[in-house]
């Protein structure tokens, strides 16, 4: 049971190569634009064909090139949620989700009024998506593909379209209204918000390859991949040099970093979270150095420090992330001392 | 005065746009359609070709076509006793051939601008093809598709080349608004040509009007 997909596509920019399985858990396709991320949901959904490989559903094969089979998107019970909700503008709601239903006007008319219950959209039944927001549309969207009772829900950047203050409640209200349903669900998205916060699973696409394919947490926590280290948003990266034993150099920042444990073989970048640091007030302590304050950039809660070490400009940039209550303790000057805690650092290969 | 080039000429003009409408639609969705796009290129081309090419040429290649000494027009003849040459029917066959092109190229202008997103979000949610076109792609290309039919109404009520050379100029019979507005100037009787030229604009007007009504109109999924 479950999907499974091996995939590829010749495209104009890249060539599509996404092979991944998932089976019951949320999964997340994590990427930069253009990294392939829609076009391997069509080809899944089967309004894009491959040019080769194969996709398994629940046992059912939808795609096989060698067995030149090819499922119309029709044939795959598949719901697709379209980035920018694909509403039919000249049908009012009910019409929307009711209009690829076969059977009687009754039961339609029955199953449209319940699911417009179930998404909070009583009254709305007469109305045209445009008259609507863009909560509510959005809602619309997911009762369309819901209401035939897909065996896999695809989502395409669900959030992208709403205004900030919109997103964090539609998406826990998205996160509720799934709850029940049993299919898989993929997730698009270029958020790593939104793949940690819905996905157990998470496949990193980066040119049209899917380069990595695990749990999330353990993603975000051991990123292990260089694009997957930017792409979780690790901001600090910086290229790796072994000195001893013990001792590693962080080539780009110009500093030399004590070590417990034995490093990774394949090892070529080092990174550290923006978030990772510790403020310390000497650098008598292990892996405590001097840097120098270039630039300070104020968010809402917290400030973004650009640093560099002692001030020598041949080095990179860091960038701390740090509580203004936290910041605002530390003594003056345009030096600190910060702290890098061992386990906190990353190796990237 | 003379009644008939007028009821020869809406006559005609009605027949054709029912054929255009249905032909045009019909070729404009199986060009939208195809997935090779050179033979889209060629193909289209074809079906362009009566709106860049001179009425005459046109009206050339239907007597080439339907003149009884030709294959094609000795066939009807013979076989099925129909002559299209110089009768009513090729009137018709003249104005669906030259107004045919503004149908087929309105059409398939407003299909393709219909998003491509909702069509694929139709398929996933199990509609037929033939629902899909019904109910997604002909609403939303309704006014282009009106718009070209409308213009298509008044390229064939304004025909005159290609009528001239393959149904001629006979009184009563295939003598068109257009060909009687010549067939009066060349006899001299300015008087009466003027009288067929003032309902030719007034209709051409009201065709117009019409069509801007179409593709402005607005649509209440709209407001």
């Amino acid at each position: 049971m479950g999907l499974h997909v091996d995939i590829r596509k010749k495209l104009r920019s890249y060539n599509l190569n996404v092979s991944f399985e998932t089976n019951g858990e949320y999964l997340a396709f994590l990427g930069a634009s253009g990294s392939g991320k829609s076009m391997t949901l069509k080809c899944i959904a089967g309004v894009e064909t491959p040019d080769e490989g194969r996709i398994v559903l629940n046992g059912k094969v939808l795609f096989d090139s060698q067995l030149k089979i090819n499922l119309k998107p029709q044939e795959r019970n598949i719901g697709y949620f379209f980035q920018n909700y694909a509403l039919f503008p000249h049908m009012t709601v009910e019409e929307n989700i009711g209009i690829g239903l076969a059977c009687s006007k009754l039961e339609k008319s029955e199953r449209v009024q319940k699911i417009l219950k179930n998404f909070h959209l009583e009254g709305q039944g007469k109305k045209y998506p445009n008259q609507l927001s863009g909560g509510e549309q959005q809602r619309i969207a997911l009762a369309r593909c819901m209401i035939y009772q897909p065996d896999v829900l695809m989502l395409d950047e669900p959030f992208s379209a709403l205004d900030m203050h919109l997103k964090e409640k539609l998406q826990n209200e998205v996160l509720e209204i799934l709850k029940d349903y049993n299919g898989e669900v993929l997730m698009v998205t270029h958020s790593r918000d939104e793949a940690y916060k819905f996905c157990k699973n998470l496949v990193i696409l980066n040119k049209c390859k899917s380069v990595l394919f695990g749990n999330t947490k353990d993603i975000f926590h051991k990123p292990k991949l260089l694009i997957a280290a930017r792409l979780t948003g690790c901001k600090n990266i910086s290229k790796y040099e072994l000195l001893e034993r013990n001792r590693i150099r962080a080539v780009d920042w110009g500093l030399e970093l004590e070590v417990g444990n034995a490093v990774p073989i394949d090892t070529t970048h080092i990174g550290i979270r923006a978030h990772n640091f510790i403020l310390d007030d000497d650098k008598k302590k292990m892996n405590s150095f001097r840097f120098k304050i270039i630039k300070i950039y104020e968010d809402m809660f917290e400030y973004n420090v650009h640093l560099v070490k002692d001030g020598d400009e041949k080095y990179s940039e860091i960038i701390f992330k740090v509580k203004k209550k936290e910041w605002d303790l530390r003594p003056e000057g345009n030096y600190i001392y910060l702290k890098i805690p061992e386990e906190e650092i990353l190796y990237i290969s | 005065m003379d009644l008939s080039p007028i009821i020869i000429s809406i006559k005609t003009a009605a027949v054709a746009i029912v054929l255009t409408f249905m032909l045009g639609l019909f070729v404009a969705r199986l060009v939208v359609n195809m997935k090779s796009e050179k033979a889209k290129m060629v193909v289209d081309g074809f079906m362009t070709l009566p709106l860049v090419l001179p009425p005459t040429v046109v009206g050339f290649l239907l007597l080439m076509t339907f003149g009884v000494n030709r294959p094609f027009g000795r066939f009807l003849l013979e076989v099925l006793g129909v002559r299209i040459v110089f009768s009513w029917t090729a009137t018709v066959i003249a104005a669906v051939v030259i107004s045919f092109p503004l149908m087929y190229r309105s059409a398939r202008g407003a299909f393709e601008q219909v998003d491509k997103q909702l069509i694929m979000a139709g398929r996933t949610l199990g509609m037929s093809e033939g629902k899909i076109f019904w109910k997604i792609t002909m609403p939303l290309a309704l006014p282009g598709v009106l718009a070209g039919g409308v213009l298509s109404f008044a390229r064939g009520l304004g025909e005159f080349g290609a009528t001239a050379m393959i149904a001629g100029n006979i009184a009563n019979k295939t003598r068109t608004l257009p060909l009687a507005i010549y067939s009066e100037v060349a006899a001299g009787n300015m008087d009466i040509a003027l009288y067929y030229v003032i309902i030719i604009l007034v209709i051409s007007f009201l065709v117009v009007v019409l069509m801007n009504y179409f593709s402005l109109k607005d649509r209440k999924y709209l407001r």
